[in-house]
């Protein structure tokens, strides 16, 4: 449904330097630098996979999303969504995608969403029965009802954000791009977005590509993951082989019956705390039963846990770092 | 076809909705275009006056001209200033995004999305300003005549829109085109009084370079019966030309569109 080859975008930035004398010189004889904000990147995305977009601010991911939206000219490489040639933006295309951003709205601020929705059925040229039917599907898989005809800036951010889904989602598209569709919400609000968007992919077969600063997002949608890094693609594939290649140790925390010194642990995997009775260790993965069989046996273990560093630490700790 | 029609019903539908959803706010709107008619009235009557007459043309006549340019003035305000003035708005926040993802040709949608009502008692008072100003000077129109006098109000219509369209569509690049749409305004204002009151070259940069002539002393000359056949045909070539060009120059203006970042 969606294939991308070598897909680069460079910009242009003026380079300005601070003060007055910058300013000068800026207006007087302009310097540009190129920015490399998406460089190279490949994938393909299959009919009806969920598919979630990671990367921190400024990674690439939503120049990557307009790209494939249409609204920016690749610098190079080929993209091909739904058959289309997103930039020369098809109506038959555009007929077939959409685009959810969780920071801006397309309804209007005055008026009940209905208005906005009647305006997006003329538009697509839905014709009224159907528009009907659809609304109301859709408004009772959002759990949406005189949420409808009240103006929407007399909604909740969690009520507005249902709606601009119903509004995005009322031609139908086969493939959904969204880009932070969660912004904002309390927890229960984004659980419904979420359980909403799962509900709408099974019955639809929808293609959906979402970007999400919120991890929970990811885990609970995607089964596939692209992580984006400076404008490289660092990761394809499933979130806990990222986890894996991120931080391929295993976390062991141990409770013990009475303090034992720092030392004690040498040739044990890597320290990472141990204070009283706790401590943290971290294993690589094939000497985990070892290790796990030495602790027990030359100390009195009350309690012992191994875990999976958790993902989003790992990722922060990676976008902390720079470094891939 | 039927889907733009359709479209353009809503549009205007919910336009007018969100505006009478702040009521006191139409009330002042019409009290504003009610003065600024009175206003621009006084400012003709200190140059023509009755029995006066400057540049060949008499009070009456320049009634016309200044009917025809209350009419231009009422479309700008109905049409043009709240539609062109978003796109900049659009830019800015990112919106335009949403313009550019429906399947609708975006100028269409950027063009009349939107509708102020409140430059409707505008026009109609530049027509009967156009109807009484031409009784007055003796003018006698035919069917036809009429037809002629409409087809090149909307020429003067459709160069005015494609000016400013222009250069709204800057805004793509600059963002801030708010000072590029004043200077426009203040070239139409320009267009209340007839061509031939300007020293010469004026009367050269308006007929030729900004063709304020055709939006107002070309219909008013239809009017009176004193229209030459070349400059009707040149108008209309120049609504056609100027709105190609604005046309073109939106398709280009979006090869380099960016985006505003999230």
């Amino acid at each position: 449904m969606i294939e991308v080859e070598s897909l680069s975008k460079i910009y242009r930035v003026a380079d300005k330097q601070p003060g007055l004398g910058g300013t000068l010189q800026h207006f007087m004889r302009r310097r540009h630098r190129d920015v490399c904000a998406v460089s190279n990147v490949s994938f393909t995305i299959a009919r009806g996979e969920m598919v979630g977009f990671l990367g921190a601010n400024g990674a690439g991911k939503t120049t990557t999303l307009k790209m494939l939206c249409g609204l920016i000219y690749p610098s190079a490489g080929q993209v091909v969504v739904a058959g289309h040639q997103p930039q020369k933006r098809h109506p038959d295309f555009l007929r077939r995608i959409t685009l959810v951003m969780g920071q801006k709205q397309q309804l209007l601020w005055d008026l009940p969403p209905m208005d906005s929705l009647r305006v997006n059925a003329a538009v697509y040229g839905i014709s009224d029965r159907d528009a009907k039917r659809r609304i109301s599907e859709l408004s009772d898989l959002l759990e949406l009802g005189e949420e409808l005809t009240r103006p929407v800036r007399k909604l909740s951010l969690g009520q507005r954000m249902k709606a601009e889904l119903l509004a995005a989602l009322l031609h139908q598209p086969d493939v959904l791009f969204l880009d932070e569709p969660t912004l904002g919400l309390d927890v229960n609000a984004q659980a419904r977005v979420r359980k909403f968007l799962a509900d709408y992919n099974q019955r639809t077969g929808a293609t959906v590509l979402l970007t999400s600063h919120y991890m929970a997002d990811i885990t609970a949608l995607c089964p596939r993951v692209l992580l984006i890094h400076q404008g490289n693609l660092f990761h394809d594939g499933p979130l806990d082989r990222l986890a894996s290649r991120l931080a391929p140790e295993r976390h062991v925390r141990l409770e013990l019956a009475a303090p034992v010194g720092a030392e004690a642990f040498a040739g044990l995997g890597r320290l990472d705390s141990c204070c009283d009775c706790e401590v943290n260790l971290r294993v690589q993965p094939d000497e985990l039963t070892a290790v796990v069989a030495q602790l027990l046996d030359r100390f009195e273990v009350r309690d012992l846990e191994v875990n999976d560093p958790p993902i989003d630490q790992l990722i922060g700790e990676l976008f902390r770092q720079g470094k891939v | 076809m039927r889907r733009y029609f359709k479209s353009l019903r809503r549009f205007w539908g919910t336009a007018v909705a969100s505006q009478l959803e702040y009521q006191l706010n139409v009330v002042i709107e019409l009290v504003a275009v009610g003065l600024s008619l009175l206003g621009s009235l006084f400012m003709l009557s200190l140059f023509f006056g009755p029995g006066r007459a400057l540049g060949g043309w008499s009070w009456h006549e320049a009634l016309i001209v200044q009917g025809f340019y209350t009419v231009l003035d009422g479309m700008a305000s109905t049409w043009l200033r709240p539609n062109l003035s978003s796109i900049v708005t659009h830019v800015r926040e990112g919106t335009l995004d949403f313009v550019l993802l429906k399947p609708i040709d975006s100028q269409f949608w950027l063009s009349l999305r939107t509708i102020s009502p409140a430059g409707l008692p505008e026009i109609a008072l530049g027509l009967l300003l156009v109807i009484w100003g031409g009784h007055q000077a003796g003018a006698s129109l035919s069917p036809g005549g009429i037809a002629v006098v409409l087809l090149m109000l909307l020429a003067g219509g459709l160069i005015l829109y494609s000016l400013w369209f222009l250069i709204a569509a800057t805004s793509i690049w600059f963002v801030k085109t708010w000072n590029a749409t004043e200077v426009l305004r203040a070239v139409l204002a320009s267009g209340r009084y007839p061509v031939a009151a300007y020293p010469a070259p004026l009367r050269l940069l308006f007929t030729l370079v900004i063709p304020v002539a055709f939006l107002t002393t070309v219909p008013a000359e239809v009017v009176l019966g004193r229209a030459s056949t070349p400059m009707l045909w040149l108008g209309l070539g120049l609504a056609v030309g100027f709105f190609v060009a604005a046309r073109q120059f939106w398709f280009y203006a979006l090869r380099h569109y960016t985006s505003a970042s999230s």
